[in-house]
C-alpha cells in the first residue's frame, strides 16, 4: 500500500517529471499528475489526497483559482497546499499564501529543499 | 544525451515554435486588434522555458529567458506598448534563444551576458506607467482576491475601456465539465474577453461542479442574457459608446491536452519491429504455398492462407498508422526558414517578401529534420546570389523588394517542395564556361540549357569565385543533391534570366519500409525501389542499338538509354538472347536497367549500409529478404546520373 497520495498539478511536462522524480526518490508515494487545473478538478473526487502541489501560472484555470476551490470545499479544505512559483512572481506568491497555501517553493529549486517542504507538510 | 535532457530540448523547441507562431500573429494584429491572449501565451511560453532551464541548471539560458520573460511581463501588463520596434526586438531575441537551445543540444554553451544586458536596457528604456482605475470599490473582494496579477491588469484595462464586467454562473456535470465549459468559454470569447474562470462547489448538487466566469463585454446585460441563455450578473455596468464589433470565433491556444510527445527513436523501433513482422508474414505466406503444393487444398492449408491474408491486411494497417503518427506539417520547417530569411534579409540589406503555401502538407518527421538544412541552403543561396541589390532591381524595372516563395504539395506518395526567387537567375553561359574550364565538358559539345545547369550539382562546382559568408560555409549545392539522393528523392532546377530560379525538391513523404522489385543478375540478387520504376519490359538483345557510344532502345518511338547492371558491377550474366529491362526514373531522365530475371515484388525494410560501406556508389542501402538473405538496394539516381552525365562511373 502507498503511504501517502500526492496530487501534482503542473502544465509543463518536464517540470512535472522532475518534481515527480524528486518525490519518487523519497519513497513509496502515490503521485497523481495533472497537466492542467481542469484535470486536477476531475482527479480530485477520485481518491483521497494527502497533499496538493500546484503551479500558479497555468492555462484554463490558474493555481489561485484551484486553491480557492479547494479551500472553500469541506471535503478538500484540510489538504495542505504547496505552491510552485518563480522568484519573479512575488505578487502571485503573496496572493497564494493569502488564499491559504501552506508552503511555497521557488523554481529553480534543489531536490532536498522540495523534499524538506513535502516532509513537513505531510508530517513524516 | 540523457532522456530528461532530450525531453527538455523537445519541450523547449516546441515552445519556441509556438512563440514564433504567436509573434507572427502579434505582428499581424498589433496595429488593429491585438489579442491580449496572444501576448499572455507568449509570456507563458517564455515563463516555462525559464522554469525548465533553471531546473536544468543551464544558467545562460535561464538568465536569458528570464530577461525576456520580464520584458514580456511588462508588455502583457500594459507597461510597455507593442510597437514595430518592440516586435523586431522580440523576433531578434527569439532567434538568439533558439541558437542557445541548439548549442545546448550539441553540448555547447554560448555567452549571452551581452544579450541579457541589451534586453534589460531595452526594457528600462521602454517602460512607462499605466494607471488603471481602482477596482477595490467596484468589485467584491471575494472575486478579486483570486485573480492573478495579470488577470487584475486585464480587468482594470477593460473597466478603463468602458466595457461591462459580468459574472456568469454555470453548473456542469463533473464527468463532462471540460467539454461543456470549453463550449461556453468559446462563446464568451466571441462576445468579449474572458478574464477569469473560478471553479466552485458552493451550492451545487453532488457530482457536479460550478464555475463563475468573469468576462468583459461591450454589450448590455439583457442583450447578453438573450444570446447566452445563462444566469449573468453585472459587476460593472457597460457604458454605452460606439457599438463594438464581435470578435471572430477562435479556438483556445492550449485546450485540455490529449496528446503525448514520443521520441522518434521509439517510433523507429516500432517500424523496425513491423518490418521484422512483415518478414515473418512473408515466411508464413511462403509456407502456405509450399503446403498447397505438398498437401493440396485441405482445410488446414486454407486456414493458413486465410490467416496469412488477415495478417497481411492488419500489418499494412499498423504500418500505415505508425507512419501517420510520424507525420508533421511542413509548416514547422517553413517557420524556421522564415526566421532565417528575416535575419539574412537584414544582414544583406535586401528586403524580402516571403510567401508560403501548403504549410499543412505532411511529411515524415525524420525527413523533415533531414530536409531542413538543404532547404536552408537553397534559401540562403536565393537571397545571396539570386535576389539582386535594390539599385539593380530598380534598373531592371522590378519591384524593390525581392520575393521568395516556399511551396509544398503532395504528389502521389511523394512530397514536392519548391523554393522560388524572383532574382537574376542562373547565368547559363557562365556555368558552361566554368564546366569547360574544369574539364567537365568538351568545348565543341552542344548541350541543352537544362543539361548545362545540371553541372552546378557536381561536387566542387560553383560559379562564385569568392564564396560568400552566407551561402558558402564550404557547402555547395551538390551537397543538397547528395542529401536528397540519400533520402530517396531528387532535385530539379528551373531558371530564367532576370526572372528568377525555382529549385524543386521531390522526396518520399514516408520512410523506412519500401516496396521493391527483386531482380537477378547472374548469381546476384538486387532490389530496385518500386517508386522509381515506371515499367518493365522483355527485350531482345539485337533490338538494342549503339548511338554515340551509348546503348539505346527505341521504346514506343522514344529513345531510352540502356545500362547493363551486369557490366556495371562486373557480374557474369546469363548467355541468352533476351533480357529484362527495368525502366527507372521520370520524365526526361529515364533509363532501362538490363537484368536477367524479375523475381517479384517484396516489401523491404531499408537499412543503411553502415559506416564501413558508406560512400559505396551504386547502392543506397541493404535489406533482408526471405530466409535471412541480405541483398543490396540499387541507387537508381546514381545509375541515371552516370548515363545522363556521360561520365564513366568506375566499377564498384
Amino acid at each position: 500500500m502507498y503511504s501517502k497520495s500526492i496530487l501534482l498539478v503542473e502544465d509543463s511536462a518536464t517540470t512535472r517529471a522532475l518534481i515527480r522524480a524528486v518525490i519518487d526518490e523519497m519513497g513509496d508515494f502515490n503521485t497523481v499528475e495533472a497537466s492542467s487545473g481542469f484535470e486536477a478538478l476531475k482527479l480530485l473526487p477520485t481518491q483521497e489526497f494527502d497533499l496538493v502541489i500546484t503551479d500558479i501560472n497555468m492555462p484554463d484555470i490558474n493555481g489561485l483559482e484551484l486553491m480557492n476551490f479547494l479551500k472553500n470545499n469541506q471535503r478538500y479544505s484540510h489538504i495542505p497546499l504547496i505552491i510552485v512559483t518563480t522568484e519573479r512572481s512575488e505578487e502571485d506568491r503573496k496572493r497564494g499564501m493569502a488564499l491559504g497555501a501552506t508552503a511555497y517553493i521557488t523554481k529553480p529549486f534543489k531536490a532536498d529543499e522540495l523534499q524538506e517542504v513535502i516532509k513537513k507538510e505531510l508530517q513524516i | 544525451m540523457n532522456a530528461s535532457k532530450k525531453e527538455f530540448i523537445a519541450e523547449a523547441e516546441e515552445l519556441l515554435f509556438e512563440s514564433q507562431q504567436l509573434m507572427l500573429e502579434i505582428q499581424e494584429t498589433y496595429k488593429t486588434a491585438l489579442n491580449p491572449d496572444d501576448v499572455n501565451a507568449l509570456f507563458r511560453s517564455m515563463h516555462t522555458i525559464k522554469g525548465l532551464s533553471g531546473l536544468f541548471g543551464h544558467k545562460g539560458l535561464s538568465q536569458f529567458s528570464h530577461a525576456l520573460e520580464s520584458l514580456l511581463d511588462e508588455i502583457r501588463l500594459g507597461k510597455i506598448e507593442v510597437t514595430d520596434e518592440v516586435i523586431q526586438f522580440l523576433f531578434k531575441n527569439l532567434d538568439i534563444l533558439r541558437s542557445v537551445v541548439d548549442l545546448f543540444r550539441d553540448e555547447k554553451e554560448q555567452d549571452v551576458t551581452e544579450h541579457i544586458k541589451q534586453i534589460e536596457s531595452f526594457r528600462k528604456s521602454k517602460k512607462g506607467q499605466v494607471h488603471g482605475p481602482g477596482i477595490e470599490d467596484m468589485i467584491d473582494e471575494s472575486i478579486t482576491k483570486v485573480l492573478s496579477e495579470y488577470e487584475e491588469v486585464r480587468l482594470k484595462a477593460n473597466i478603463k475601456g468602458g466595457k461591462g464586467i459580468y459574472l456568469l454562473k454555470a453548473v456542469f456535470d463533473l464527468a463532462t465539465f471540460d467539454t461543456s465549459l470549453d463550449k461556453l468559454t468559446k462563446m464568451i470569447k466571441t462576445k468579449g474577453e474572458l478574464i477569469s474562470t473560478l471553479p466552485t462547489s458552493a451550492a451545487v448538487p453532488e457530482g457536479s461542479i460550478g464555475f463563475n466566469l468573469m468576462f468583459a463585454a461591450g454589450k448590455q446585460l439583457n442583450e447578453l442574457k438573450e444570446e447566452m441563455k445563462h444566469e449573468i450578473e453585472v459587476l460593472v455596468p457597460f457604458k454605452q459608446g460606439e457599438p463594438q464589433p464581435e470578435k471572430s470565433q477562435e479556438s483556445s491556444l492550449r485546450s485540455i491536452t490529449s496528446t503525448v510527445r514520443v521520441d522518434i527513436d521509439k517510433l523507429d523501433r516500432i517500424l523496425n519491429t513491423i518490418g521484422e513482422l512483415t518478414l515473418a508474414k512473408g515466411a508464413i505466406k511462403r509456407i502456405g504455398s509450399e503446403m498447397t503444393t505438398t498437401y493440396g487444398h485441405s482445410t488446414l492449408v486454407l486456414d493458413v492462407h486465410k490467416i496469412s491474408q488477415t495478417l497481411e491486411r492488419r500489418l499494412t494497417e499498423l504500418q500505415d498508422q505508425v507512419l501517420e503518427i510520424r507525420m508533421v506539417p511542413v509548416g514547422q520547417i517553413f517557420s524556421r526558414l522564415a526566421q532565417v530569411i528575416r535575419r539574412y534579409s537584414k544582414e544583406t540589406g535586401k528586403e524580402i517578401d516571403l510567401e508560403m503555401y501548403g504549410e499543412d502538407t505532411e511529411l515524415d518527421k525524420h525527413l523533415a529534420e533531414e530536409i531542413v538544412d538543404p532547404l536552408m541552403h537553397l534559401v540562403r543561396n536565393s537571397i545571396d546570389h539570386g535576389i539582386e541589390p535594390v539599385e539593380e532591381r530598380i534598373s531592371k524595372g522590378k519591384k524593390e523588394r525581392g520575393n521568395v516563395v516556399l511551396k509544398a504539395f503532395q504528389k502521389g506518395s511523394h512530397i514536392v517542395i519548391e523554393v522560388t526567387d524572383d532574382g537574376r537567375g542562373i547565368d547559363i553561359e557562365k556555368v558552361r564556361k566554368k564546366a569547360i574550364e574544369k574539364g567537365l565538358l568538351e568545348p565543341d559539345v552542344e548541350l541543352g540549357e537544362s543539361e548545362v545547369i545540371d553541372f552546378i550539382f557536381i561536387p566542387g562546382f560553383s560559379t562564385k569565385e569568392a564564396v560568400s559568408e552566407m551561402s558558402g560555409r564550404g557547402v555547395g549545392i551538390d551537397v543538397v543533391k547528395e542529401k536528397l539522393s540519400l533520402l530517396g528523392g531528387y532535385i530539379e532546377v528551373h531558371t530564367e534570366k532576370d526572372e528568377g530560379t525555382t529549385f524543386t525538391l521531390t522526396l518520399p513523404s514516408t520512410v523506412t519500409i519500401i516496396k521493391a522489385l527483386i531482380v537477378r543478375v547472374g548469381q546476384g540478387r538486387f532490389a530496385v525501389p518500386l517508386t522509381s520504376i515506371s515499367e518493365t519490359l522483355s527485350i531482345k538483345h539485337k533490338d538494342i542499338q549503339t548511338i554515340e557510344w551509348k546503348e539505346v532502345y527505341y521504346l514506343r518511338g522514344e529513345m531510352l538509354p540502356m545500362l547493363s547492371v551486369g557490366k556495371m558491377l562486373n557480374l557474369e550474366t546469363d548467355k541468352k538472347d533476351r533480357s529484362f529491362a527495368v525502366v527507372v526514373g521520370f520524365g526526361e531522365k529515364r533509363l532501362g536497367l538490363l537484368v536477367d530475371e524479375l523475381m517479384g515484388q517484396y516489401e523491404i525494410v531499408l537499412k543503411s549500409l553502415g559506416d564501413y560501406l558508406r560512400g559505396l556508389s551504386g547502392f543506397s542501402g541493404a535489406a533482408e529478404i526471405g530466409r535471412h538473405e541480405v541483398i543490396l538496394v540499387l541507387d537508381v539516381e546514381s545509375f541515371i546520373e552516370s548515363v545522363t552525365k556521360q561520365r564513366v562511373v568506375s566499377n564498384v
